[in-house]
């Protein structure tokens, strides 16, 4: 008796999926003795050579974070054991061999071939056409490349610790107008400690010809990574600002609490990618990236636009809501979502669209991918002030489910506190369906490439959203980081 | 040689009732054959089967592909043998443009000859040649799969299909269903176009119609569950003047424990 079984069987044998950016570099690190204190809060701003009122920002904040502790934020959907925050390293720096770097030859060759491993080519000769990378390691910027060429533009583009010496009127205009260093736990934390990360402005009427990037790297052992971004489009200004990150694979839990403000004036447009893939810890759970971030984007003048866009599929917990705040009358809010749970992972991620001005407009498009034994959760907002006449917003979030040990789960708030407001929402949670399987691999695609061309189009329309290179990238992310679930 | 296809003895049960009771069939490359019966006769069910469709318990008997049974195969592998349905109610693909849709599976099956993947331009061309000839507005091309198309152009995607991918053996199950006339044309001239000397079409329809556009060389009347009779394209003919019943009470006559 022969018997065709209800549901196809995958007979592929398949590699165990491996996180191939897990190295690690050998490379001489100076680093602040662990633990957190007012005196280690004043070493990192005297080895950055800050001015006063960048300490005295940092110590406040540091005050504040004191009356703070035990009040980290308990409303997510994950858990994790109580954090030590004084077992743990805040600055490490690979150190410097010898002068200060007049070029970027001049970079350490470790350091050149760390980024290259990742691909991301820092030397002159070797750069990615079209676009500008900041190379973050550890807790310093250790090399922008097309800096002279944007600077022609009048486009600043540089660590942030360069701009707090170089550029202290912009930087203070807006460090902490967007998110103010009271806002959360770890946005309070970040102010305190933040060791660099990438300041961006971009001047009245310019449109930056090539896409900014910035590359996080965790390499060093216990150490968090406090990087802070500040990108400031000036009237009229257009930019495009990518950002990527991994971490080696580290038995321990690793915590990165990053802020990033992005402020938008009149008529200007900001476009903001993400490719998150931080370390998401071994199979059974073990160490990985604690994501735990803060991002927002105030749309400050009339007509301005903010665009989110955001492949999640690395860090053991992700803790994440890149929002918008419409305050411009006539401005846009964006928010483009692919977040992936696999094994033990955890994502709680979403957005805040606050409409203040009028004829506001936003857009929020989630999809959630849960396979293993991994919970993922969409968490969101849309609240409508009494002075967003005309205020729009869609909303969809889709959830596919992957395997029967996962959870997907929607906590969207709606607020609305203006009556011509016109909202919009819908949801969707979904398996693979067999029909559509069958329909594939009856015009011979094999049973996983099937899946993952099922997948590949659940997230169209998030991936469309990114720059060519990085929908590439990401959609090959999705499928090494489901490698061994799917089929 | 082997005929193209041969169905033994074939009995199937889905979810525990059996459909189809001993269907006997042989195909051999240059032929079409019509299989019509009432709805609930097992057409759909026989198509499936063959191409390896989920949810079909075979319970005994054969079906050999090229001289070899074919029913420990995957629809994948099935498929990269020659095997082609043409579905009665393609699905949607979300997200999945018809021409990445199209490219991946001609590269599969190249993939499984041993070919190098289609180099884009050659496919582009044939693709738009294959499309030209349905009447294929190329903006279909571009859109997901099925998504948002009426009923006759999901079925003339199913033809598009067929022409790109040029199996061996084509299951038409119910292609002309819920065609108006001239998709109904397109569609049969598509088929028509696809046979050969080489090439074998099964035919599943309910009425007669599309064979004034694609004529069969054997009619095969599918009832409860058994081919019934057999015969030419004058079969068609017959049922559609008097029916399925006479046939019904031959079907029962054939079989006095009533299946």
């Amino acid at each position: 008796m022969t018997t065709q079984e209800p549901r196809v069987i995958s007979r592929t044998s398949r590699i165990e999926s491996e996180y191939k950016w897990g190295f690690v570099t050998d490379i001489e690190t100076d680093r602040i003795p662990k633990g957190l204190s007012e005196d280690v809060v004043r070493l990192i701003s005297s080895k950055k050579e800050e001015p006063e009122w960048m300490l005295e920002w940092r110590l406040k904040a540091y005050r504040h974070w004191l009356k703070q502790e035990d009040k980290e934020p308990k409303w997510a959907k994950v858990s994790f054991p109580p954090i030590d925050y004084q077992d743990a390293y805040y600055y490490a720096a690979p150190k410097p061999k010898g002068d200060p770097l007049k070029s970027l030859d001049e970079v350490d060759p470790e350091l050149v071939e760390a980024f290259n491993k990742l691909g991301i080519p820092i030397e002159e000769q070797k750069r990615m056409t079209g676009v500008a990378v900041d190379a973050v390691f550890d807790s310093v910027s250790v090399a922008t490349t097309f800096q002279k060429q944007l600077e022609e533009l009048g486009v600043i583009f540089c660590p942030i610790s360069e701009a707090i010496r170089n550029h202290p009127d912009i930087v203070k205009k807006y460090i902490g107008s967007v998110v103010p260093y009271s806002d959360n736990f770890y946005a309070t934390l970040n102010s305190a400690v933040f060791s660099d990360g990438t300041f961006c402005y971009v001047p009245p009427g310019v449109r930056c010809p090539m896409e900014l990037m910035t590359y996080f790297r965790i390499n060093a052992e216990e150490t968090g990574q406090f990087e802070r971004t500040l990108i400031v489009a000036d009237k009229g200004s257009y930019v495009s600002y990518l950002e990527g990150c991994t971490a080696p694979m580290r038995k321990t839990n690793q915590l990165h609490a990053a802020v990033v403000e992005l402020i938008a004036l009149d008529d200007a447009e900001i476009k903001y990618s993400t490719l998150q893939n931080w370390y998401p810890g071994d199979k059974e759970g073990k160490g990985g990236v604690y994501n735990f971030v803060t991002k927002r984007g105030k749309c400050l003048g009339r007509n301005s636009k903010i665009s989110w866009t955001q492949v999640e599929t690395g860090s053991a917990i992700t803790w994440k809501y890149p929002s918008c705040i419409l305050q411009g009358d006539n401005s846009v809010g964006e928010f483009y979502s692919v977040a992936l749970v696999n094994n033990h992972q955890q994502a709680d991620t979403g957005t805040k669209m606050i409409h203040i001005g009028k004829n506001t407009r936003s857009t929020i498009i989630a999809k959630g991918i849960s396979a293993g034994k991994g919970q993922g959760t969409y968490r969101g907002l849309v609240r409508i002030q009494p002075t967003a006449k005309g205020a729009r917003n869609f909303t969809r979030c889709d959830s596919l489910l992957i395997g029967s040990e996962c959870g997907a789960h929607t906590v969207p708030y709606i607020e609305v506190k203006e009556p011509t407001a016109h909202l919009e929402h819908e949801a969707t949670t979904s398996k693979i369906s067999d029909d559509q399987l069958f329909y594939l691999m009856s015009r011979g695609i094999p049973e996983e490439d099937a899946q993952y061309m099922i997948i590949n189009g659940f997230c169209k329309g998030v991936f469309q959203e990114l720059p060519f290179e990085f929908a590439m990238e990401a959609s090959q992310l999705l499928r090494v980081s489901l490698e061994g679930t799917v089929g | 040689m082997p005929p193209l296809l041969e169905i033994r003895d074939l009995h199937v049960s889905v979810v525990g009732s059996e459909i189809l009771k001993g269907v006997n069939l042989t195909v051999n490359a240059g032929e079409v054959h019509a299989i019509m019966g009432p709805n609930g006769s097992g057409k759909s069910t026989l198509t499936n089967v063959v191409s390896g469709r989920p949810g079909y318990e075979v319970t005994s008997g054969e079906v050999l592909y090229e001289g070899a049974n074919i029913l420990g195969m995957f629809p994948d592998e099935r498929a990269r043998a020659g095997v082609f349905l043409a579905l009665q109610y393609p699905v949607e693909l979300p997200g999945i443009r018809n021409r990445e849709f199209l490219r991946t599976a001609v590269d599969a099956l190249r993939q499984s000859r041993g070919e190098e993947k289609i180099p884009i331009r050659e496919f582009n061309k044939l693709l738009e040649a294959k499309a030209k000839e349905l009447g294929f507005d190329s903006d279909m091309l571009k859109r997901n799969v099925n998504e948002g198309f009426s009923g006759g152009e999901k079925k003339r995607n199913e033809v598009l299909q067929l022409a790109v991918l040029d199996p061996k053996l084509a299951l038409m199950d119910e292609t002309d269903s819920g065609l108006d006339i001239d998709a109904l044309k397109v569609v049969s001239e598509g088929v028509n176009r696809f046979r050969g000397p080489e090439k074998a079409v099964v035919l599943v329809t309910h009425y007669q119609r599309i064979l004034n556009y694609i004529t069969p060389d054997f009619v095969h009347v599918l009832i409860g569950g058994r081919i019934v009779r057999s015969g030419t394209r004058d079969l068609a003919l017959e049922l559609e003047s008097k029916g399925y019943d006479w046939l019904r009470e031959v079907s029962e006559v054939a079989s006095p424990a009533g299946g």
